[in-house]
């Protein structure tokens, strides 16, 4: 029901705030119930999706506002993580607090992200994505092999031993007690990941009603026409780049913290092709969409996991397929499966539904080509 | 529109099934072992026997689908028939019986995934934990067992960080890098009389410490690093470094990285005419590598943790039983075997299953294992570490020698001595 | 100087690898505008059915065998080509332009874990049957396998070009790609059209499975996926919907690649070294379309959104 209304909430105060406190109790007690029910495993896979959840969010701005198809996002959220394990480790002795690094991670995600952006403003299409992928695979190369001759990165051994995230004097690796209430170190990250979650959502929604969020949607419809219109295609689009970028750089320095461990592994071109992914199959430029293929592509597969095997013992007595092959198997499946019968995305935005009902904006991409 | 989609989705079943139906056809035999369904996972908690039962689980991590799957089963399975071996024998601990159950994981090679299925078996209260394989997915995993105070015995990370962090929970069955490199350094300039050496390695974890480490233990003895050179753990293309190389005129090429890539690079060695000796580690010390490398294996040397199996009390009968069951060994199967031994052992000499009650046991392991007598030192590495040296003859890896370590290596290594090829 | 002679063998051999398969991805590229990122999945298909009908097969000579094994294979690929096309992308012509890329990663996923079930987590060593003597060109050495290679990705560039030139069908699948309606309209069945591009380029990535493997002597179900990155790249640098082009741009990949990684650590002194030999196609890349934004030879587009 929630998906139907979630347009109009905005034109309608009341409704807006009552389903606001709705979900945030839902939100606040949401770690509890699954932590309860179905063991902490899934709440750090929860931890992963609000993390994810970010990432797409960010790659959202670049593909679903501005229309320009990127393929080495996750080098942002590599700069991000790297950074905070480079700044809070024994690696370089430096011990930096939190509040310090996640800023300064979203900072140099951002150039990074311009940097990115500045020479391929003049590529489209295909062209612009295997460029985007090569800068992935760039920044993911020179960090596997900066050991030497100075070692920034300690190549392929990756950092270990990175501090914990800490607010203040309180670490999250331990279990916090607030009013009497102990909170398992999950739980904690649950809730930072989550505050933070929602500052993206909140600037992705006004970003996206923003002069700034109309011209990036003007360039995917039409970029010769958004010219015509008088808006700076080259700013604009920079901002794109730097503007997501920064989301990825937060969620790096976040992952690094959760995670106490960083190796140039994490960040090949799978990792960039997932949140593509998530974006697509969510339904590009549509936050709440974007935000159920992150949640989806997060759990799909552990949810996979846990049910390849025992359900082919349910089934047929025995295990048939090998469940670790037949799970990356479904999730093939499922990708195409969604694609075929929702080529828009799961959840895509009215209007878009509305094109795409009517075929204008595919029967207009056909002939530009 | 709706018509024509059933129909194509016929056509790829059909499709599929043909491939399927096409290829088992082809090769009956050798299938057989690996994708075979693991028979024995159906040991769910629903047995209410009479007697008074514990179910022990053990967690095994290891990569099961990725470029590295094959050695992940191979764990998986060595695991297994510890498992199955250990109840099949009956085992009593603390006055009652014990059930092992083998809860097996897959990681991806992947240290996110790693830490997602740690906190899986945390979850499901597993009593100890094997693995994980890769060393990029065990020291993530290793800080939330740690946390959870359940001990982790390796039997493949060799990355010294895996230890060394300070945690009370880890230990390995192995060699680590540090402890291999050092002798294949000086084993390269010494008995392979390398004096201008080349080393490549394939920028994982795992090869470039071990080559690092190789790098220092060789030129502590003399000999000259011509050039170092680099590769992937997915390519298949070594001409352009082996050129290079060529150019330099080097003795001996020594390897940090897996069979996949050795075998080929050995092969493209010959086809450039290069003469010089192939060294490489444990990674590359698989029956896989000599396939893979054809006739240009023969001669190549490589070197294994531990000391040979048909050498050591009840090693044979575990290669025989192994094979028989899922195949020839691919590589890490007898440490895996090992480590669920030890655990166990452990969990007997302090008469309890509890993580808390048998962890202090396991640092003072003393167990005859079938890869060599464990025991640890004080941060849960392997004390001694003996390193074996194998050469590829006539198609079969030989044993030639083992440096260092344990006190029961074995006697009769005299007559390797004598037999150094060229 | 014999060492530079063989760098640049290699790099040309490299090329002519990533050259085969990137004709693949450019056809389909040329016709559709839509890239096919499961056709490196179908090149491995292709390697791992020839491999083991040639191990299934052993008794028979190569002459036999090697033809077999080929047919073989690019029955299955091009079975499989067409399906992917019936499934995975007809439906999804009107639809964004993204969702052709999402369902093409469901499917490289779906062939990889299908290929592992099939054949088994283990790398696969190719039979040396191919004839792999080496020859001395100015004291470099060359098999040849290898020059078989080369050999073969000319004829397939050459042949494909001819076909598209040429032949009623080429005709067709220009018109096609010019644009589909009035094609149809011009009497042309647009969808017989992109199954034929379909069917062939699969056809393509059989031989270029059989040749990858025969020459590495390994074949793996993992192994389609870095090939394809490395032969999109290849395509694109060429200018991609351009046979020409991937045959260029495969080649000067290649050359790069053995290039750099054999000089580039002497040249700056250690600082850089093989490890990059990854991204200096992807440097080169950046700068071919900073300056040529559709790539060395293709053509310019239209500067229309």
């Amino acid at each position: 029901m929630a998906a139907l209304t979630f347009d109009s909430l905005r034109h309608d105060r009341r409704t807006a705030i009552a389903a606001a406190v709705g979900i945030g109790i839902v939100l606040a007690v949401f770690p509890f119930i699954v932590g309860t029910t179905l063991g902490n495993s899934w709440l750090r896979i929860l931890d992963f999706a609000l993390l994810y959840i970010m990432l797409a969010l960010g790659l959202n701005i670049v593909v679903g506002f501005a229309g320009l198809l990127d393929m080495g996002y996750i080098a942002f959220y590599a700069v991000g993580a790297y950074l905070y394990a480079l700044l809070a480790s024994p690696h370089f002795g430096l011990h930096l607090p939190v509040w310090a690094i996640i800023p300064l991670g979203a900072v140099l995600a951002g150039i990074a992200g311009a940097l990115l952006g500045a020479p391929t403003l003049r590529l489209r299409g295909d062209y612009l994505a295997i460029v985007t992928l090569g800068f992935g695979e760039i920044v993911r190369i020179f960090m596997n092999n900066l050991n030497a001759p100075i070692n920034i990165t300690n190549g392929p051994q990756g950092i270990s031993s990175i501090d914990p995230i800490h607010l203040g004097g309180i670490t999250l690796a331990k279990p916090l007690t607030v009013a009497g209430i102990t909170v398992p170190s999950l739980h904690a990250y649950y809730y930072l990941f989550l505050a933070l979650a929602l500052l993206i959502i909140f600037v992705s929604l006004r970003l996206e009603d923003s002069r700034i969020g109309r011209a990036w949607v003007a360039i995917r419809e039409d970029e010769i026409a958004a010219k015509a219109c008088g808006i700076n295609t080259r700013n604009i689009k920079l901002l794109a780049f730097t503007m997501g970028a920064s989301f990825g750089g937060v969620a790096g320095g976040l992952f690094a913290g959760f995670q106490g461990f960083v190796s140039p592994e994490s960040f090949n071109l799978m990792e960039s092709v997932m949140v593509l992914c998530m974006v697509v199959l969510g339904g590009m430029g549509h936050i709440p969409g974007v935000i159920l293929g992150g949640v989806m592509l997060t759990i799909l597969p552990e949810f996979f996991r846990h049910s390849a095997g025992p359900m082919q013992l349910a089934v047929f007595g025995k295990i048939i397929l090998d469940p670790e092959a037949l799970r990356m198997l479904l999730f093939g499946l499922a990708l195409v499966a969604v694609m075929l019968y929702r080529p828009a995305g799961l959840w895509p935005s009215t209007i878009r539904r509305r094109e795409f009902r009517n075929g204008s904006t595919a029967d207009v991409l056909k002939e530009g080509e | 529109m709706q018509d024509s989609r059933i129909s194509t989705l016929t056509l790829a079943v059909f499709a599929a099934l043909a491939v399927v139906g096409c290829s088992q056809k082809e090769e009956p035999k050798p299938q057989a072992a690996a994708p075979a369904a693991p028979a024995a996972a159906p040991a769910a908690p629903a047995a209410p026997a009479p007697a008074p039962e514990v179910v022990v689980k053990l967690g095994h991590v290891a990569p099961l689908t990725g470029p590295q799957a094959h050695l992940g089963k191979d764990n998986e399975n060595a695991a297994r028939m510890a498992v199955e071996e250990l109840n099949a024998k009956g085992l009593e601990i603390g006055g009652a019986k014990v059930k092992l159950e083998l809860v097996p994981e897959d990681d991806q090679a992947d240290p996110k995934q790693g830490t997602i299925v740690a906190q899986k078996l945390v979850d499901a209260k597993v009593n100890g934990v094997v693995g994980h394989l890769n060393s990029g997915t065990t020291i993530p995993a290793s800080k939330i067992y740690s946390d959870a105070g359940i001990p982790q015995i390796s039997g493949s990370a060799t990355n010294p960080k895996y230890t060394q962090q300070g945690f009370a929970t880890t230990f390995r069955v192995m060699a680590n890098d540090v402890q291999q490199g050092k002798v294949l350094g000086e084993y390269a300039a010494r008995q392979l009389a390398g004096k201008n050496v080349a080393i490549i390695d394939d920028r994982t974890a795992y090869g470039q410490g071990l080559a690092d480490e190789f790098e220092k233990g060789a030129t502590a003895v003399g000999a000259k690093i011509a050039t170092r050179e680099f590769t992937t753990d997915k390519a298949t293309d070594f001409a352009a470094i082996l050129t290079k190389i060529k150019s330099k005129k080097v003795d001996v090429i020594f390897y940090g990285g897996m069979d996949a890539q050795g075998g080929p690079m050995t092969k493209q060695m010959k086809s450039l005419g290069i003469k010089a000796k192939f060294l490489t580690g444990d990674g590359g010390c698989t029956p896989e590598y000599i396939k893979l490398a054809g006739d240009a294996s023969e001669g190549q040397y490589c070197s294994l943790p531990g000391v040979p199996l048909d050498q050591m009390p009840g090693g044979k009968a575990f290669n025989d039983a192994f094979s028989a069951k899922y195949g020839q060994i691919q590589l890490y199967a007898p440490y895996v075997y090992d480590a669920v031994m030890v655990m166990v052992d452990s969990m007997k000499r302090a008469n309890s299953v509890e993580p808390a009650k048998y962890l202090p046991e396991i640092g003072k392991t003393d167990y005859q294992g079938v890869t060599a007598k464990i025991q640890f030192d004080e941060k849960g590495d392997l004390k001694g570490g003996a390193i074996s040296l194998y050469q590829v003859k006539d198609g079969k890896w030989e044993y030639r020698e083992t440096i260092g370590g344990a006190p029961a290596a074995p006697a009769d290594a005299p007559k390797a001595e004598g037999e150094q090829k060229k | 100087m014999d060492i530079f002679i063989q760098q640049i063998i290699n790099g040309l051999v490299l090329g002519s690898i990533y050259a085969l398969v990137a004709l693949g991805y450019t056809m389909v590229y040329g016709i559709m505008g839509l890239i096919n990122f499961a056709h490196g999945e179908v090149v491995m298909i292709g390697a791992m059915v020839a491999l083991f009908v040639i191990k299934a097969l052993p008794g028979l000579p190569a002459i036999v065998l090697v033809p077999l094994a080929l047919v073989c294979a690019a029955i299955v690929c091009m079975t499989i080509g067409f399906a992917i096309e019936r499934i995975a992308y007809r439906p999804l012509r009107r639809a964004p332009k993204l969702a052709p890329l999402i369902t093409a990663i469901g499917v490289s996923i779906i062939l990889q874990n299908l290929a592992m079930l099939i054949w088994g987590r283990n790398y696969h060593a190719f039979p040396p049957i191919l004839p792999s003597g080496e020859h001395d060109v100015f004291g470099a050495t060359i098999t040849s396998l290898q020059i078989v290679i080369i050999v073969v990705a000319g004829l397939m560039m050459g042949g494909l070009t001819l076909l598209i030139r040429r032949t009623r069908l080429g005709r067709a699948m220009r018109a096609t790609s010019e644009n589909p309606p009035i094609a149809q309209l011009m009497g042309v069945n647009i969808n017989q059209i992109i199954s034929a591009t379909f069917v062939i380029g699969s056809a393509l990535a059989a031989v270029a499975g059989l040749m990858v493997s025969a020459n590495y002597s390994i074949a793996h179900y993992y192994m389609g996926f870095m090939l394809g990155l490395k032969a999109f790249t290849a395509a694109v640098l060429g200018g991609i919907g351009n046979l020409a082009g991937a045959m260029l741009g495969g080649l000067l990949l290649g050359v790069i690649e053995s290039l750099g990684a054999g000089y580039i650590g002497d040249l700056t002194g250690g600082f850089l070294g093989s490890h990059y030999q990854d991204i200096f196609a992807f440097f080169v890349l950046i700068g071919v379309l900073i300056f040529r934004p559709s790539g060395l030879i293709g053509e310019r587009v239209a500067e229309r959104a």
